[in-house]
């Protein structure tokens, strides 16, 4: 018994640097700005005018709306790009296989930090620094998307290779296979390579304050730490109002969903 | 007709599968790593729009810069720190979560809940947080201890970055060491235990071995991850103070981006890529003798 209330108060005790940033953050953001530093857990009164004020100083919709799509359109293109090459470096045999997957491999070894003076000086020559471009193409065929096709090949090298040959007998050809029995069953590696994506780009810094140059082109993780008064000291609740609005429906999705989430997670972990 | 046959038809399939992960790397990852090695011979300003071939200069110049001396220290400081706490960390709320007790999904929920919010949004609490008036000083403060100004001390700003960035990812490796406790076969704890052994050499006579694979896995993930941290830096201590939290890639993006230095920024990608290379490697290799065995 004792040992139970042991582990319990234990767990407790750990929990709070993991939690009361987020509840301070939520909190705060409707703090009047005099209360920002004070010990209370709770604004003395709730304001949101925060809130509104985030809207006034950026064009935080567009910006909020700029980073949703491309880390959706981010999300969805490394899925396909993962899972063709990933089933075919796994399940086709073809010539010169291995070495073109070693050449894939080395994606991992090169952070795309590393590129990234020759890739802005390519996205400069063809005019699309300040677009969204790179930050869309890049993280689908660069060395972000590596880790996925990893994730995917060693999905379908587990695959047991039965079903595929029944599909043939019947008359399936390979894309058939890939796109009526593979793809359906790979389900939760997909999943797993769909939140690492997605969290990926969505918190993408380094390049966006590379490539972006105006407030309506930027995305969250930039337009964050734009709350600046004119002397260029930081706005602290709007700040706070602006990080709520990134971060909570995110945490929404997470807690509805968690148990495939964090399971999905833990499984690829083990098998990559 | 007879042309194509399934062996054909099947290998076209592979190459057109594999094609745009292919011709990716080629474009965005190979092609640029061979384009830094070569600007990294030449001096390039983009201000003053001259780029002129010097050879092994900017090697030199790497050599003798005290500065990127200064800027691997912290990275190494910052790597190891951040290495060490997060996989301890990880291992013991794993283990926590792994006793047989209620509630303890709810638990996995909150430990794994900062892995989820944005993080710039992260570090902007944090930053508030550790003000000489914010909240972990209130906190010290109610225990009696008086705390410092954690983003202008040169060791405290580091060990600031090193806590923000475990508390905010540490859930990761967790849910994966959780995965490897609920693994190993239960009679063998059971066979230990009528042997006489202790909780502790339970502990390190078995679960520790049996998960090695994962402890790997999580230390590669981990350093090389700790190279490619840059927002936390860029947001919470820009570098400071002095460069004592300068990591590598935060003086790459100083160099080339701020500065302008584009040759000098490329000679610095080749060292981080070759740090990275190598670390990887090494753990790679490390593999064969060092884990107990691969599932």
């Amino acid at each position: 018994m004792s040992r139970k209330v042991w582990l319990y108060g234990l767990l407790c005790l750990l929990c709070v640097p993991f939690v009361f940033p987020t509840w301070w953050m939520v909190t705060s953001s409707m703090k009047p700005i005099s209360e920002i530093f004070s010990e209370s857990l709770l604004p003395s009164e709730w304001t949101f005018s925060t809130y509104s004020t985030v809207f006034k100083m950026q064009p935080f919709g567009q910006q909020y709306w700029n980073s949703l799509y491309i880390a959706v359109i981010v999300t969805v293109g490394t899925m396909a790009v993962a899972a063709l090459a990933g089933y075919a470096f796994a399940r086709i045999k073809f010539p010169g296989q291995n070495v073109l997957f070693v050449v894939v491999l080395t994606g991992l070894l090169i952070p795309s930090e590393v590129t990234i003076v020759p890739l802005f000086q390519l996205f400069q020559s063809l005019g699309m620094t300040n677009t969204h471009w790179p930050l869309i193409i890049v993280p689908i065929f660069g060395a972000p998307c590596v880790l996925a096709i990893f994730i995917m090949r060693q999905f379908f090298l587990a695959l047991p290779p039965e079903l595929e040959e029944a599909a043939r007998m019947d008359g399936l050809g390979r894309a058939g296979i890939f796109y009526r029995i593979a793809l359906p069953l790979s389900r939760p590696a997909l999943g797993a390579v769909a939140i690492f994506t997605f969290l990926h780009s969505w918190n993408l810094y380094l390049e966006p304050i590379v490539y972006l140059s105006t407030p309506d082109m930027f995305t969250l993780p930039q337009a964050l730490t734009q709350f600046v008064d004119i002397y260029g000291g930081p706005m602290w609740n709007v700040q706070l109002a602006a990080a709520t609005m990134t971060a909570v429906p995110i945490l929404v999705v997470f807690v509805v969903a968690q148990r495939q989430f964090i399971e999905g997670l833990a499984h690829t972990g083990v098998k990559g | 007709m007879t042309f194509w046959t399934y062996r054909r038809r099947d290998n076209l399939v592979g190459y057109l599968f594999v094609a745009p992960a292919l011709l990716g790397s080629l474009a965005f990852v190979l092609i640029p790593l061979g384009m830094v090695g070569w600007y990294s011979l030449n001096e390039w300003n983009v201000l003053g729009g001259t780029f002129e071939f010097i050879g092994g200069e900017n090697y030199q110049r790497l050599l003798a810069d005290e500065k990127l001396r200064d800027s691997l220290v912290a990275t190494a400081w910052f790597a190891a720190g951040l290495v060490v706490l997060n996989l301890t960390l990880a291992l013991l709320l794993a283990v926590l979560l792994n006793q047989k007790l209620r509630g303890t999904t709810l638990f996995r929920t909150l430990f794994f809940s900062p892995v989820l919010v944005s993080l710039v949004a992260w570090t902007l609490v944090w930053q508030l947080m550790l003000q000489p008036e914010g909240s972990v000083n209130d906190l010290l403060g109610l225990a009696g201890v008086d705390g410092p100004n954690w983003l202008r001390g040169e060791s405290s700003a580091m060990v600031s970055v090193i806590v923000v960035q475990v508390i905010k990812n540490v859930g990761l490796n967790m849910v994966l060491f959780l995965a490897a406790l609920q693994g190993v076969p239960a009679p063998l704890y059971e066979a230990a235990k009528i042997d006489g052994a202790g909780a502790w050499t339970r502990f390190t006579r078995i679960t520790i071995p049996l998960i090695s694979p994962t402890i790997l896995l999580t230390s590669i993930i981990t350093i090389v991850g700790s190279l490619q941290v840059f927002a936390q830096i860029a947001v919470l201590t820009q570098g400071g103070p002095g460069t004592s939290t300068t990591v590598l890639i935060y003086y790459l993006y100083q160099q080339a981006f701020q500065f302008h230095h584009f040759g000098y920024g490329a000679t610095i990608s080749v060292l981080l890529f070759v740090i990275v290379a190598a670390l990887t490697l090494v753990q790679w290799r490390m593999r064969r003798k060092w884990v107990l065995h691969e599932s």
